[in-house]
């Protein structure tokens, strides 16, 4: 089934998007958050469990210190007000993975409050109120066997993965988002972009969306240009790329203003995001939902964070993406669209690393988004994955710099530190791609040419000087590409014109 | 004190067992072969265990008697035997909550409590029968057999705790670990002649006791006498990082207490009895056999230098409404983990019906009548609309039961009232009336919603059958529930000339 899309330009004409969205961060400390099992991703199915995860009869949790001072850390890079107390609250429902037929989350009471991230689109900056983040544990993992797609529809049984169950979650959920127009898929992506930044520099978790350790739930409505009221709203899951996250609204925009135009109703509910088509289905419907009859969880003690532990965490915080972004520019002596640039190749934190091995802030930029940018756009890869650091780049650069290489044997030793082969200087030494100096080699090769072409030689002799370029050809095509082609020329010159 | 009326090593106290096992006097094999000879010629007609891990607990005592030959030093409780409630998770030893979800399930861990008990060399003889996760008061609610007084065959041994409490009582076992929510530990205890105590909440790790109400469960001792149920308690007591609600405090010398009660040293205790237990204007519904044994017992304390007065806690009166709002719906959701998934029963998984409807089936089938109208009676007080009208005020009620207990703590040191109105009632007396098996527990519901320690003592007889007295203190002072029971008990056995569990083996011996 496919639905009616509506042109995207066109639906602007008569429609205003509200975006909201709620995301999913698996935390990365060491144990899971209500008992001491490992939290290692990968590991074979069920390893990771013990009496408390499965959620056997009489076990009991107790709360992971660490988890919380990383939720209370997310909360203060966010400006949120820290609960001064809070309690954990049982979900309750029945799903084969949650072993104890509740999900230990919090309701009324969430550990921070009322922040905000603002965002950066086109030059233009949309503030992100945030509602609430709290703290919960993950649920199982289901694997359904038997079907085509995977999915439970379809499949011929079940099976249930405990390694995930109680692993510490974070969940950040924004006020609805109005007023970003056209941008909103943008917005949403960026605000995506810049909460895993920031969580990444806190170092609270590795937020790897294809890993899920960071899942991202995607609210979208459309009301009419200028009504006052916000349409019905569709939440859209398994949005697992940052990519994704822009064309799940994009799509869900442009849906929902085919039903609006058609007259009919946006329904309340769950949609499923499809990565190879970009659409969207339903899922279940919010509207006969399950009351969950939420309670305060009367087996853990109320969470009560200390004011002056909170303020210490505030004042230990790390630089956060924004602010190192601004010095960086100014450091760098960057214009704001040359900036976006970095950060939208995913190069500043490689680029500042480079910089920090001792690169000039120029050939680091140029290096990652130049060459390393070209290789990892042919390999497919992400910059951050290539097999150089960003330590090795700035040794490249310290060469070339030196005259140790050139531009193109730098290339050439790049592939060898690619390919695994050591550090550039190892593999311009292995390699012998360093820059011919005044050598004997060079200067027969300088000879042969000359003796090789008299007619170019009398050509020059004759006043037409920059026919000497096709001597210096000659010389580099003999030496490989190795000799330095300032001092051939000159070397040329002394024997041609110079004698 | 008193002697034994036989030299039948059941029908002796633990502490006498004790120093009996520490000069040779006897081995742990002959004592727990003594038990398990018992259980096996009695408990066909009590009831009182739904497991007797017979095997195991005479290879357990051989242990322990090697390592006493060896030389080893040993524990003071090293190869007594003892009785675990059905409640609490034992690695290895079938456990069941009493009921029939949980048939055949080995769990794969011990409890808290279970381990130090192991950990002390006490041998298990076996897991206790119980009302199906401890909602009852008779154990009529096990869904696997009902157990029976063993002072009147007849009549229910209370509960949940019953099968702890018959097997104590009728010495298939010399004493037992129940569980209190609402009265678990001391209604069994009360009827049946024992100790029982339930401790300051979080004063006893629940890690491992299958959850009925969490905020509410404790677990506790039982025992033939004040002094073994402290010597029981100081074992099991203390803090336990696996609860997060574990108080991280010392036990109090509980064992030094029971030991100056017993002495009589209770000059300038005041005494608060209340008012809303049975005295004027409340006692509808309590046995006048009761009040009268209740009363001998307050003036006993005030004739040993007590300062008795009487003391008004008016938001008692509305704690047995709040109490069946919050234990179910805690209830409803603790419960929710058995839906036939990871372990226990299973039924209808053949391939032809869905998730939901196994679990829907395994539910249906796997829980008593009981147990299902707790869950759905707490299923609708947690739901949306109707929360704070139900789970809400009764929290609130909760506070105000606190507020009452506190104000009357000003003025006294320990709160009394009869443990139970009644005494023990017949088989089926109140199986189809809910309600008036809810009202067993009217007098120690206001210790369990409040989380403070309550302890019950015999003071004597009604009808024949046991009467219980309750003594509740301030949270973390369980010393001054022993302190008290046991100054009661010295004097009621003194004036008796002998132990009210010793009138129980007489009768037993002239039958």
């Amino acid at each position: 089934m496919t639905a009616t899309l509506v042109d995207y330009d066109e639906l602007l004409t008569r429609y205003e998007p509200v975006i909201g969205l709620e995301t999913h961060v698996e935390l990365g400390t060491a144990s899971k958050m209500f008992c001491g099992c490992a939290t290692t991703f990968g590991a074979e199915p069920n390893t990771q469990t013990c009496p408390v995860c499965l959620g056997l009869p009489g076990s009991l949790p107790v709360a992971n210190a660490a988890a919380i001072e990383a939720t209370i850390r997310i909360g203060l890079a966010l400006g949120c007000r820290i609960a001064s107390w809070c309690r954990f609250a049982r979900k309750n429902y029945f799903y084969p993975d949650i072993p104890k037929g509740f999900q230990t989350s919090q309701y009324d009471e969430p550990l921070c409050t009322a922040g905000h991230l603002d965002v950066e689109v086109d030059g233009e900056t949309y503030r992100v109120e945030i509602e609430r983040v709290h703290l919960e544990e993950d649920t199982g993992k289901n694997l359904h066997v038997g079907g085509a797609t995977g999915r439970i529809h379809g499949a011929s049984h079940s099976l249930v993965d405990f390694n995930r169950a109680g692993i510490p979650l974070v969940e950040i959920v924004t006020r609805p988002i109005p007023g970003t127009g056209a941008k909103a898929p943008e917005v949403a992506r960026a605000y995506v972009t810049e909460l895993r930044e920031i969580i990444q520099t806190l170092g609270a978790s590795d937020v790897r969306m294809e890993q899920g350790s960071l899942r991202c739930d995607v609210n979208t409505s459309l009301n009419p240009v200028g009504d006052l009221e916000w349409g019905t709203r569709t939440e859209t899951k398994n949005v697992n790329s940052l990519r994704s996250v822009e064309r799940a609204v994009r799509f869900e925009m442009r849906r929902q203003a085919a039903v609006l135009d058609a007259g009919g109703r946006v329904l309340q509910e769950t949609r499923h995001f499809h990565e190879d088509a970009g659409s969207t289905s339903p899922g279940r419907s919010k509207e006969e939902a399950t009351d969950y009859r939420y309670f305060p969880e009367p087996d853990l003690v109320p969470v009560a964070p200390d004011a002056e532990w909170v303020e210490k965490l505030a004042a230990e915080l790390p630089e956060l993406p924004a602010a190192r972004r601004a010095r960086l520019q100014e450091e760098w002596g960057l214009s704001a669209t040359e900036m976006a640039w970095l950060v939208n190749a995913g190069a500043l934190g490689l680029v500042d690393a480079t910089v920090a091995a001792g690169a000039t802030p120029a050939d680091a930029r140029k290096w990652w988004l130049g060459e390393l940018a070209r290789r990892a756009n042919d390999a497919g890869v992400e910059l951050a994955e290539l097999a150089v650091t960003p330590r090795q780049v700035a040794e490249l650069t310290r060469l070339v710099a030196e005259g140790t290489v050139n531009d193109q044997l730098a290339r050439q030793a790049l592939d060898g530190v690619l390919a695994g082969e050591g550090d550039p200087a190892q593999v311009v030494a292995a390699r012998g791609l360093a820059v011919m100096g005044e050598s004997d080699e060079l200067v027969a090769a300088v000879e042969a040419a000359i003796a090789g072409a008299p007619d170019v030689v009398a050509k020059v002799r004759g006043g037409k000087v920059q026919a000497l370029g096709a001597l210096v050809g000659a010389v580099m095509k003999a030496t490989r590409g190795k000799a330095d082609a300032a001092t051939v020329k000159r070397m040329l010159e002394e024997r041609v014109v110079g004698s | 004190m008193s002697t034994p009326v036989t030299d039948d090593l059941t029908s002796l106290d633990a502490a006498e067992l004790g120093r009996r096992l520490a000069a040779g006097g006897t081995s742990s094999v002959e004592l727990t072969q003594a038990y398990l000879d018992r259980i096996a010629a009695e408990d066909g007609v009590l009831g009182a265990y739904l497991h007797v891990a017979g095997e195991a607990a005479l290879a357990r005592a051989g242990e322990v008697d090697a390592a006493r030959a060896a030389g080893e030093e040993l524990g003071p409780l090293a190869g007594l035997p003892v009785a675990l409630k059905d409640v609490f998770v034992t690695e290895g030893v079938p456990t069941t909550s009493g009921s029939r979800i949980l048939e055949g399930w080995h769990p794969p861990y011990d409890a808290t409590v279970a381990a130090r008990l192991k950990a002390a060399g006490t041998v298990l003889l076996g897991k206790t029968n119980m009302d199906e996760f401890a909602m009852g008061s008779s154990t009529e609610n096990s869904a696997y057999r009902p157990t029976r007084n063993p002072w009147d065959p007849d009549r229910i041994p209370g509960g949940s705790s019953g099968g702890s409490s018959a097997a104590v009582a009728g010495g298939l076992a010399p004493w037992a670990l129940g569980t209190d929510t609402g009265g678990s530990i001391r209604q069994p205890a009360a009827v049946t002649g024992l100790v029982g105590h339930k401790p300051t909440y979080g004063s006893v790790s629940r890690y491992g006791l299958i959850a009925f109400s969490s905020s509410l469960d404790q677990a506790g001792p039982m025992a033939r006498t004040v002094l073994d149920a402290a010597v029981l308690h100081e074992v099991i007591g203390g803090h336990d990082r696996c609860d997060s609600t574990s108080i991280d405090a010392p036990v109090p010398l509980l064992v030094k207490a029971a030991q100056e009660g017993a002495r009589g040293e209770l000059a300038g205790l005041r005494v608060g009895v209340v008012r809303e237990l049975g005295g004027d204007g409340h006692s509808d519904g309590y046995d006048a056999g009761v009040l009268d044994r209740v009363r001998e017992t307050v003036e006993l304390l005030a004739g040993m230098g007590a300062d008795v007065r009487e003391v008004s806690c008016p938001a008692f009166d509305l704690a047995l409404p709040a109490y069946y709002l919050i234990a179910p719906s805690e209830a409803s959701s603790n419960l929710a983990r058995f839906e036939g998934m990871r372990f226990g029963l299973r039924v209808g998984d053949d391939g032809s019906r869905s998730l939901e409807e196994v679990m829907s089936l395994t539910r249906e089938q796997g829980f008593g009548p009981e147990v299902k109208r707790r869950i759905i009676l707490g299923t609708y007080a947690l739901s949306a609309g109707y929360y704070d009208a139900y789970y809400g005020q009764a929290q609130k009620v909760r506070t105000l039961i606190t507020r009452d207990f506190t104000t009357a703590f000003d003025d006294v040191d320990v709160l009394v009232s009869p443990t139970s109105p009644t005494v023990a009632w017949p088989i089926g007396a109140r199986v189809d009336d809910p309600l008036a098996m809810y009202a067993a527990d009217l007098c120690t519901l206001p210790a369990s919603l409040a989380g403070l320690p309550a302890i019950s003592v015999p003071c004597g007889l009604s009808e024949g059958l046991p009467v219980g007295f309750q003594v509740m203190a301030p949270a973390l002072a369980d010393d001054r529930c022993y302190r008290v029971a046991a100054a009661v008990e010295a004097a009621l056995d003194a004036a008796r000339g002998s132990r009210l569990l010793d009138e129980l083996a007489n009768r037993g011996a002239a039958a």
